[in-house]
């Protein structure tokens, strides 16, 4: 994997968008998990298209379809793939409508947590003092209790919804980035870039956030591109509860606490199927963000 | 010293009172639980007896200060569904969440240190590799389809194991137990199991990186010039030293497996503490979720406590730090 890295520092004429991506490209197994991720995604972007219902629309579903094993002939004349659930919605559909919901919690938290995070973090890291000590213990506290308190606390006051739940994994996921912001930035602000933007006179504000943030920046990636899964895998969570989404938006999480009931009668599918959808976009994102952590990581470079 | 552990259970005090205002101010804004306890066809001088009998109609202050008046006597106030003291309730079902975590960690620790060791002696050992790759999925998976996922294979299609309750228990020490009976262990297993995963795959990698910083260490290298059995190298030398971190991060996991034992007790219907609290939101019994939320608050808060004292005992640098 380290390999390529001493050739590239001989190649100064290479961009280094082209540099970066050589070595994100050096494993195989990430660029898959890249790949399989863009597929994902652009199934989700592109869900009223591709799939062949709307699962939204009450005028395409037929009650006598409900809970059809996978490969059965709809009424209409087309195949339910992966079945259908109780309510005769095609399970494949259904799927890539509810991939649209747990995708966009989880990376619109994720940018939400991102900004709020980082802002933060950057704040107190460059005023220093009595900022930085508030902020920081905020941080604290909120580390010290696990995700799932804190966003279960939240939806019992809150109550459901789409955006009550992005609402609490911001809550739950703005500390990881201020912690992180923090501890590069107070590293960064050491820097003569730092003190020569400072000798500018610029303002404040400009320092922070156009000379220090761009160079906090690769740690934060990382950090967001493993907040992104843990919050698809939270909000999953939570809607399984029954705290989540709403039924009539079922994300990944809320199609397989549906078919959690009709598990026990042998129906597997209905569980089955989303679950390896969510699994399959935690896990690609995970592998993604493990070597966006080799390659930006100065430390791992040998 | 003193100062410093007065100065940080004073903290511990103010963090926790700042967490019952918080849940309280946050649990009093959601939806009026009167709507859901009366029947609309009641009439407004039964709502208003109702309002006036769960102490709803005075102003949050004051509710709030009752709440504290409250939490000094250990009365949290009656759930509105079940009509009985809301710690009560929780307490009862506190057994069954403590012995389900309890279990789940020592799967965890009973499978995670033998496994991590492997991987930590023998990194580029097929074994190791296969063992380090399914704990990324271990991080990966979500508790609740795991746990799905369990009941599918294990009940449905083997038939070998029950999917919900605690099954026969046993009372010990006036406490009702699963863990005593055969069938009771039955039940417990698959939970168990499906909570321990999580953990086991942090126990794991813990225990692989620990090994792997103490092997290049000078003790080590003396241990086995002095020609040592490997085994001894291994099971005292390098063991005993890596069990403290280890200890100390277990420790604080458990906190963490009762919280997360929400998840699991409503797949297997565990009748624990976790299971309680999500009826209680989808009920609004506003009663027992603060008082649940408290109970966990006060749980977090002594074993964040509990484990900077020790570490100020056990570490002279953060003792000096704490007075510096």
């Amino acid at each position: 994997m380290n390999a390529p890295e001493s050739l590239a520092a001989l190649a100064p004429d290479e961009s280094s968008i082209g540099r970066f991506w050589r070595e994100f490209a050096s494993s195989r197994f990430a660029v898959g998990g890249l790949a399989v991720f863009c597929i994902i995604v652009l199934a989700a972007l592109f869900a009223p298209w591709i799939t062949p219902q709307n699962p939204y629309d009450l005028m395409q579903l037929d009650i006598v379809d409900g809970r059809l094993p996978p490969g059965s002939a709809s009424a209409a004349g087309y195949t339910y793939w992966l079945g259908t659930d109780e309510q005769g919605r095609d399970m494949l559909s259904a799927m890539i409508y509810g991939l649209r919901i747990s995708l966009g919690v989880g990376i619109g938290s994720a940018i939400v947590a991102g900004i709020v995070g980082t802002g933060l973090g950057l704040i107190a890291a460059y005023f220093g003092g009595r900022t930085d000590a508030a902020i920081m213990r905020l941080v604290d506290l909120q580390l010290s209790f696990p995700s799932i308190l804190v966003a279960l606390m939240i939806l019992a006051a809150v109550g459901k919804g789409v955006m009550n739940v992005v609402l609490a994994l911001v809550i739950v996921e703005w500390a990881y980035y201020a912690r992180t912001a923090r501890g590069t930035a107070l590293v960064e602000r050491r820097r003569e870039y730092i003190e020569a933007a400072e000798s500018l006179a610029l303002p404040k504000w400009r320092t922070v956030f156009l000379h220090l943030l761009p160079n906090c920046l690769p740690p934060l990636i990382v950090i967001a591109s493993f907040q992104v899964a843990r919050a698809i895998a939270l909000e999953a969570t939570l809607s399984f509860l029954g705290l989540g989404v709403p039924v009539t938006e079922p994300s990944l999480g809320l199609l397989i606490a549906n078919g959690f009931q009709y598990m026990l009668s042998g129906k597997y599918w209905i569980s089955l199927y989303p679950g390896i959808a969510l699994l399959v976009t935690i896990v690609c994102i995970n592998i993604v963000g493990d070597q966006l952590r080799d390659v930006l990581n100065p430390r791992a470079r040998k | 010293m003193s100062h410093w552990i007065f100065r940080r259970a004073l903290q511990a005090l103010s963090v926790i009172v700042a967490m019952s205002v918080i849940v309280f101010v946050a649990v009093s804004v959601i939806g009026n639980p009167v709507d859901l306890l009366i029947s609309p066809s009641a009439d407004l001088a039964e709502r208003t007896r109702v309002v006036a009998g769960l102490g709803l109609d005075q102003p949050l202050w004051r509710q709030y200060f009752n709440f504290l008046r409250g939490i000094t006597e250990g009365n949290f106030g009656r759930s509105f569904v079940y009509n009985e003291p809301s710690l009560k309730l929780i307490l009862q079902r506190f057994p069954a969440t403590f012995e389900l975590a309890v279990a789940a960690l020592l799967i965890a620790v009973v499978i995670g240190i033998p496994l991590g060791l492997y991987a930590g002696l023998r990194p580029e050992a097929k074994v190791s590799r296969i063992v380090m790759a399914t704990s990324i999925v271990g991080f990966s998976l979500p508790t609740f389809w795991v746990g799905i996922m369990l009941i599918m294979i294990f009940s449905v299609q083997l038939g070998w194991l029950p999917t919900t309750g605690r099954g026969a228990t046993v009372a010990v020490l006036g406490v009702e137990w699963s863990f005593f009976t055969a069938d009771g262990l039955r039940h417990l297993l698959m939970p168990a199991l499906n909570l321990a995963l999580f953990k086991l795959s942090l126990v794991l990698r813990l225990t692989r990186a620990a090994v792997q910083e103490t092997l290049p260490m000078d003790f080590i290298k003396f241990a086995r010039a002095q020609g040592l059995s490997p085994a001894r190298v291994v099971w005292v030398h390098v063991l005993k030293n890596i069990m403290i971190p280890i200890v100390t991060v277990i420790g604080l996991e458990l906190g963490s497996t009762i919280a997360f034992a929400v998840v699991t007790e409503s797949v297997f219907a565990w009748p624990g503490m976790g299971k309680l609290i999500i009826d209680s939101i989808n009920t609004l019994d506003r009663p027992v979720i603060v008082a649940y939320l408290m109970v966990i608050v006060v749980l977090f808060t002594a074993i964040n406590l509990i484990v900077d004292l020790l570490y100020t005992l056990l570490d002279p640098r953060v003792r000096l730090e704490a007075q510096g």
